[in-house]
């Protein structure tokens, strides 16, 4: 046996040269985000929403900069004019403010009400589950049976409760969305982490020598990153809408403060008048979740590298 | 003991590792292991046997609740299980070093392969990133990776098994460890390749002159890459010599019928030689000899008690009664050693 082997050393050793030489050049690798970026740009139906929400995001931020009427001011001669009134693009509400302005400005209010508290809870969630998912032991259980009790609740309920008993108002809002939205960011961090810990190359950092902190920031984090970012994203519509819900129900942002769900409840009385007018910033809420929801479906396909 | 630890790169002695959880397992049992600078012991057994766990308790990597350990390391006179913090820090990745089975595993998908090599580099060497890449790179070409600067920016998932595996082994070497443990480096990785990477890793041990256990199940490749074997069976060796001495003379049963169940040689009428049995489960502590349950020599003695260790030369052993009757000379001796 010892003898056959060193001849196919031998032999070996000639080929090895030779394949070497064979193997051809490599193409000069891209990031791992512009191939997520250059994916998502083949994507025709995330590309369309992400242009809309550009498009909204721009008018938002510059609303005031923009030739727009003053959302505040009403008229009572105006009021609930239809669509296409001269002067008032998309008409007037029940006070006799201009709608255009309202949805704009309000969609201020309602984009930070949406992504806000997702950010929160991104930035709290990860780190509560990635501290359970690698630690493990009693930690784990601690912090997962805490968040398993929120649970119990509906998100809307648990929205409804906490900004009952804190009360009306926008910064009220933030943080009960974003106590509504930590534990499922938190339990998709916590699966993800326990996954990537057991692997090999986590084995191999701390065989390298490397700090615990320095594996969970470095390769811990950046391989749980993107499937909880990804889920975030899908958040955020959700959010929107509960913020929404959570002004019309009087909860959220208080009038004459111009914001889609409270929008929706004031002009609800015009319901008979002037439906079109009336489902306007419902049409508002359903397109930017529907665009929302699109785009991170895209960006999860985008993230998707399968070896 | 401390003449016999002199001028050893790894001492193992009487090592026991015991995992705690829903039953016991003893998964090594009073391990005994020695390797000198410079050498390559090869550690042959099958899934089970504890080669894999030996690695692991070297480098401090097992789970520290489920896990009992006892007996003794030392690497470089240092002990292996009293380090912790800075000194343990130092020790992992300096001192000794890891290749795995599955480098597309081992291997962060989410970084290039100079970023990773000069993670390390920049860690243990404390120098600036544009030099701990220029380490990388030249890493990458002792590791005979052809056009590296452009794999240097390359993501594992862009590189074929054996260039992950070559990678892998560059990451590994990048801080000159004075041991290298190589658990299965090619077991992933297709026969052309890896002959390849048994022939580099010969080459780079010249090159470096570290100690490396090389840990398989293949022994083809044992006898490629080693300079001595270490057969273990159930959590501890049952022979140990040069690879010479345990393929033309090997003493132990569980050798022989590894050495019999051997493809190269079969005929094709003939059903393949294997050993009859399954290694035992390890729920308790052997009190006699593992493999007797699948061995044809089996008597009552095997059953009474752990067999004699026999050490009828330096760096040979064999864990078997069968030596008391085929070497008397050997006898008194060995029966001193089970008392």
């Amino acid at each position: 046996m010892s003898d056959t082997s060193t001849t196919t050393l031998g032999r070996a050793e000639g080929r090895v040269a030779g394949h070497a030489a064979a193997e051809q050049a490599p193409a000069r690798s891209k990031g791992y985000w512009s191939g997520v970026g250059s994916r998502l740009l083949r994507d025709p139906v995330a590309m369309l929403c992400a242009a809309l929400l550009g498009l909204l995001l721009l008018a938002v931020i510059f609303a005031p900069y923009l030739p727009l009427a003053d959302p505040f001011t009403g008229s009572m001669i105006s009021r609930l004019k239809p669509l296409g009134t001269p002067g008032h693009l998309l008409g007037t509400d029940e006070l006799g403010r201009d709608m255009l302005a309202r949805l704009i400005y309000g969609g201020r209010l309602t984009l930070m009400l949406g992504l806000l508290p997702v950010i929160f809870a991104f930035v709290i969630g990860t780190g509560l589950g990635v501290v359970a998912g690698y630690v493990g032991g009693w930690l784990n259980t601690a912090i997962m049976r805490t968040v398993d009790v929120f649970f119990a609740f509906p998100s809307i309920l648990l929205a409804i409760a906490i900004s009952g008993a804190l009360g009306a108002g926008i910064v009220n809002s933030l943080v009960s969305l974003t106590i509504v939205f930590v534990p499922p960011i938190t339990r998709v961090a916590e699966s993800v982490t326990a996954s990537v810990r057991s692997l090999e190359y986590v084995d191999a950092a701390r065989i390298s020598g490397a700090h615990p902190l320095t594996v969970v920031r470095v390769h811990v984090l950046g391989n749980v990153m993107s499937p909880i970012f990804v889920y975030a994203t899908s958040l955020t519509s959700v959010s929107m809408i509960l913020a929404a819900g959570l002004s019309f129900l009087g909860l959220g942002v208080k009038p004459p403060e111009p914001e889609w769900g409270l929008m929706l409840n004031t002009l609800r009385t015009a319901i008979y008048i002037n439906p079109v007018l009336a489902a306007l910033p419902g049409a508002m809420i359903f397109l930017t979740s529907l665009c929302l929801n699109l785009l991170s479906d895209g960006l999860r396909s985008a993230m998707n590298i399968k070896d | 003991m401390s003449e016999a630890t002199k001028g050893n790169l790894l001492d193992i002695s009487n090592l026991t590792v015991r995992f705690h959880g829903e039953r016991t397992v003893h998964a090594i049992n009073g391990l005994d292991l020695t390797l000198k600078p410079g050498e390559i012991l090869t550690i042959l057994g099958e899934s089970g046997s504890g080669k894999s766990v030996t690695l692991k308790a070297l480098l401090k990597l097992l789970p520290k609740k489920r896990s009992e350990i006892s007996g003794a390391m030392h690497v470089d006179g240092v002990d292996v299980l009293a380090l912790k913090g800075q000194a343990l820090s130092a020790y992992r990745g300096k001192t000794v070093s890891m290749i795995f089975q599955e480098p597309a595993l081992a291997l962060d998908p989410v970084y290039t392969i100079g970023d990773q090599i000069a993670e390390a580099v920049m860690r243990h060497e404390k120098v600036s990133r544009k030099e701990a890449l220029a380490v990388a790179l030249d890493m990458l070409k002792r590791v005979r990776i052809p056009s590296a600067e452009s794999r240097l920016k390359n993501y594992p998932h862009e590189m074929s098994g054996g260039m992950r595996q070559r990678a892998m082994i560059a990451l590994a070497l990048a801080c000159k460890p004075d041991l290298l443990l190589a658990d299965e480096p090619t077991t992933a990785l297709d026969a052309t390749v890896q002959i390849q990477v048994l022939l580099l890793l010969r080459e780079l041990q010249r090159e470096f002159g570290m100690g490396i256990i090389f840990v398989t199940h293949d022994i083809g490749v044992a006898v490629e890459i080693s300079d001595r074997i270490a057969v273990m069976y159930a959590g501890n060796v049952v022979e140990e010599g040069t690879v010479a001495e345990i393929i033309k003379d090997p003493r132990h049963p569980y050798t022989q019928g590894l050495l019999a169940a051997n493809l190269h040689d079969a005929d094709r009428s003939q059903t393949l030689a294997s050993i009859p049995g399954s290694p035992p489960p390890l729920d308790e502590k052997p009190d006699h000899c593992s493999f007797a349950p699948r061995c044809a020599h089996a008597r009552d003695r095997c059953y009474a008690a752990l067999p004699p260790v026999h050490r009828p030369g330096p760096g040979r052993r064999v864990a078997c009664i069968l030596e008391d009757a085929s070497d008397p000379a050997e006898k008194p001796g060995a029966m001193a050693e089970i008392h």
